[in-house]
């Protein structure tokens, strides 16, 4: 085992991983999804079937909407009830396809056909057709990732399997259940981009997952398994890569431009499948935990699913704990979700029901300028000055004091003892500066 | 089953943005940890000083609260937050650094003006500029000079002495002690701790030895201190540099080792580096920062020392070093991400 690495900043919150020790339960199949046309970073995907067509499980219902965009595939066979504006999980309407299984359809068989020997090329079609994006949350398009003019600066791919979000335990379940496929998809997406060295990154509260690829990857010469400290924001793009090869991002750029490629270890998996067997992404695997849940656990299910039916799906809710706080994604970034209607999209890893005393969080004081925010900012950011400037509205200071360069971890607020919304008002300025540049671009 | 009755769920959801979790070190979690560490402080200046200490600490104290409870109720119209500990700290810190035998009513009003000049004109918690107890101190100073130099030696009897620092100060002004002290090869320090009858160890320890209730005892500082690094609510960069500046400077300046151990064990440089220059409000944030701000307050310690008019300069360099953090903070913004700066 190598040596473990960190990059600096960052913190320590409660792991909270009760279900690390659960394997993945495959649930039956929803009678109904809701599968939103924008479930990645991009421009969203655009419908083309239309109300009463049939679909099998796995056809294509949008095409990508641009380069930066993924298609949508049927997470279940049967008819197209509805479509038109649905609640997104991040809570605005956005346009979704309805589709309602038909209890008879066929199963959908996929054939097996090795990867490895097709062209690069052929990979990276075989990729974008499937519509995988990152499934660490982020949702980025992955074929994207994978195009570039210039492949000669580049020379890692880094698979991410940090998962340093409290809670989730998606990505550590499937490394330690799919192993095989990971290492695949990593060399599918080595051989693409012409690459010779893979790492694969996990912290290292996941000693069996790290022993296990250790055993896999013994006789291999090109893919390394990195143990990483287990620290908050270990999982962030920027700080994998500063953590796993000591190279800056600048600010604004991409991992390509320090010559590597950095996916998620789910991802990696779901490419395997869509190139070794033309599979689209259709379902994901969601941690499922919180006091209020029956049976906490790490679910495979299909994405569209709502979150109602999901969790009752995996056994419901507690009758005697009322739930207080529903959170897709993690306790560090995660989103509080207003209502359970709202389906499981690609990028959700996890949804957390909380009790009162779970969800409780401390009132707000005045800062006290002790400067834990800024020690703890794995960007070098100062918080508690931006938020001085978006306190009075004023975009143009916090935009030259690089609020644009936050990653929305969290780190500032959850270590506030003034317990003040840090990156609650960064999140504020950096949309308020983004919708400023769109006005400004159209004058 | 939550089909039925997920829009009566979905009703009592609490919505926020995320972090969904937070440390749980709040305010006033940071606050009264500090007044714990306080408590060896505080039973050391009551071994020494009995009822007068006493006296100090309640009147204080009670000032600080009053005036913390007024403002805020009467001319701020919020919840009085009496319950967070900051105004119980200040009313604390202020009383340790005050002599013993001073009456109340001026430790009262050195507390309500602490609170009321240092805090709360400014706008409340966090947002004074300078030290609100070392303020207090400055206005006591200031208003009553008499009683705040009238020192006693700890003891049932109350004897009237004067500070290790202000024997020395004295010595040192005294020419002709100089000049029959250079013949019989003695030194100022060692004049001055034969005479007020204290070695080292009295002055590390806190016994038998003149000076405000809280800075007699340096062992005392030492434990509440390590307990606040422990707990991770101080960082060492200030209080190190600064300690580190008054010795070497006091070393080089007296070229003699006693003399810059002397320096070290007086008055009020280690409760002043290690609980009045690591008040997070009135310091600055980064690590270079604290170092700058630990070596100011040396040096203008040492001058104070020296060369001023006061036998001691802790306070007053510690308020000057204040009006300097915003300028200190803008000099060492942290290093962002992606400039090379990290490593």
């Amino acid at each position: 085992m190598l040596a473990p690495k960190t990059f600096s900043g960052g913190l320590h919150p409660p792991t909270i991983k009760t279900t690390a020790d659960k394997p993945i339960i495959a649930l039956p199949m929803p009678d109904r999804v809701i599968l939103h046309v924008s479930q990645h970073k991009g421009a969203p995907a655009k419908t083309i079937l239309k109300i009463t067509d049939k679909v099998a499980c796995g056809d294509k219902i949008a095409v990508a909407g641009g380069f930066v965009s993924a298609p949508v595939h049927a997470s279940i066979a049967g008819t197209i009830i509805g479509a038109g504006n649905f609640m997104h999980p991040m809570g605005v309407p956005s346009q979704a396809v309805v589709i309602e299984r038909d209890k008879e359809a066929h199963m959908t068989e996929y054939n097996y056909e090795d990867g490895l020997a097709l062209s690069p090329e052929e990979i990276k079609q075989r990729i974008q057709e499937s519509g995988v994006v990152g499934l660490g949350g982020a949702t980025f398009p992955t074929h994207v990732k994978l195009t570039t003019n210039d492949t000669s600066k580049l020379d890692t791919v880094i698979l991410n399997g940090a998962e340093c979000e409290p809670a989730l335990t998606t990505d550590h379940r499937m490394m330690l259940e799919h192993p095989d496929e990971i290492i695949n998809g990593l060399r599918l997406v080595m051989k693409v981009l012409n690459v010779k060295k893979g790492i694969i990154a996990i912290e290292n509260n996941k000693m069996n997952a790290i022993e296990l690829f250790d055993k896999k990857l013994a006789q291999d010469k090109e893919i390394v398994v990195q143990p990483l400290i287990t620290k908050y924001p270990q999982g962030g793009e920027k700080q994998l890569v500063a953590a796993c090869l000591k190279r800056e991002i600048p600010s604004g750029k991409l991992p390509l431009d320090v010559g590597v490629v950095v996916l998620n270890v789910t991802s990696a998996a779901y490419i395997s499948y869509g190139v070794n067997y033309k599979m689209p992404l259709i379902e994901r695997t969601v941690t499922l935990s919180g006091n209020c849940v029956k049976n906490p656990g790490n679910y495979l299910i299909r994405l569209g699913t709502t979150v109602a039916n999901f969790i009752e799906l995996a056994g419901g809710l507690k009758d005697d704990v009322p739930v207080k706080k529903i959170i897709m994604g993690g306790p560090m970034m995660g989103f509080g979700l207003f209502d359970l209607n709202v389906p499981i999209i690609k990028g959700t890893g996890g949804i957390l029901c909380w009790d009162e005393n779970e969800a409780a969080m401390p009132g707000s004081t005045n800062c006290l300028r002790c400067g834990n925010c800024e020690s703890v900012c794995p960007m070098g950011l100062q918080p508690q000055l931006i938020k001085k400037h978006t306190d009075h509205r004023n975009w143009e200071d916090a935009f030259r004091l690089s609020v644009m360069d936050c990653i929305e971890c969290g780190c500032c607020a959850y270590t506030c003892p003034a317990v003040l919304p840090l990156v609650q008002n960064m999140k504020l300025a950096k949309h308020m500066i983004h919708q400023q540049s769109i006005k400004d671009r159209k004058k | 089953m939550i089909a039925e009755n997920h829009a009566a769920v979905a009703k009592r959801l609490m919505v926020t943005s995320s972090p969904h979790i937070h440390s749980g070190l709040t305010t006033a979690r940071v606050m009264w940890e500090v007044n714990i560490a306080l408590i060896p402080l505080l039973a050391m200046a009551i071994y020494n000083f009995r009822f007068y200490a006493l006296t100090v600490i309640f009147a204080s104290i009670a000032g600080a609260c009053i005036a913390e409870f007024a403002i805020q109720k009467f001319f701020f119209k919020t919840k009085p937050a009496l319950a967070d500990g900051s105004a119980l700290l200040t009313g604390i810190l202020l009383a340790l650094c005050l002599p013993p035998t001073i009456p109340a009513w001026i430790a009262f009003t050195g507390g309500f003006v602490a609170i009321a000049f240092g805090k709360q004109a400014y706008g409340g918690l966090g947002q004074n500029i300078f030290n609100p107890a070392h303020i207090g101190r400055a206005i006591l100073l200031a208003s009553w000079p008499v009683y705040m130099t009238s020192w006693i030696k700890p003891g049932i009897d109350a004897v009237s002495t004067a500070t290790p620092l202000a024997f020395l100060k004295d010595s040192l002004k005294d020419a002709g002690l100089l000049a029959s002290l250079s013949e019989s090869g003695k030194t100022a320090v060692e004049h001055t701790m034969l005479t007020l009858n204290i070695s080292f160890s009295d002055m590390f320890l806190g016994m038998g030895l003149a000076g405000s209730i809280g800075e007699t005892s340096k062992i005392a500082v030492l434990i509440g201190a390590l307990f606040l690094f422990i707990r991770g609510h101080i960082r060492l960069y200030a209080p190190i540099s600064m300690i580190l500046t008054v010795f070497l400077g006091a070393y080089f300046i007296g070229n003699n080792l006693n003399f810059a151990i002397f320096h070290l064990l007086a008055g009020g440089l280690m409760i002043g580096a290690f609980f009045m220059v690591t008040d997070m409000v009135t310091s600055p944030m980064s690590r270079r920062g604290n170092v700058l701000f630990g070596i100011g307050c040396g040096i203008i310690t040492l001058l104070i020392r020296l060369k001023g008019g006061y036998p001691e300069g802790v306070c007053y360099s510690i308020l000057i070093m204040n009006a300097f953090v915003p300028l200190i903070d803008k000099m060492f913004a942290p290093p962002k991400f992606g400039t090379g700066g990290n490593k």
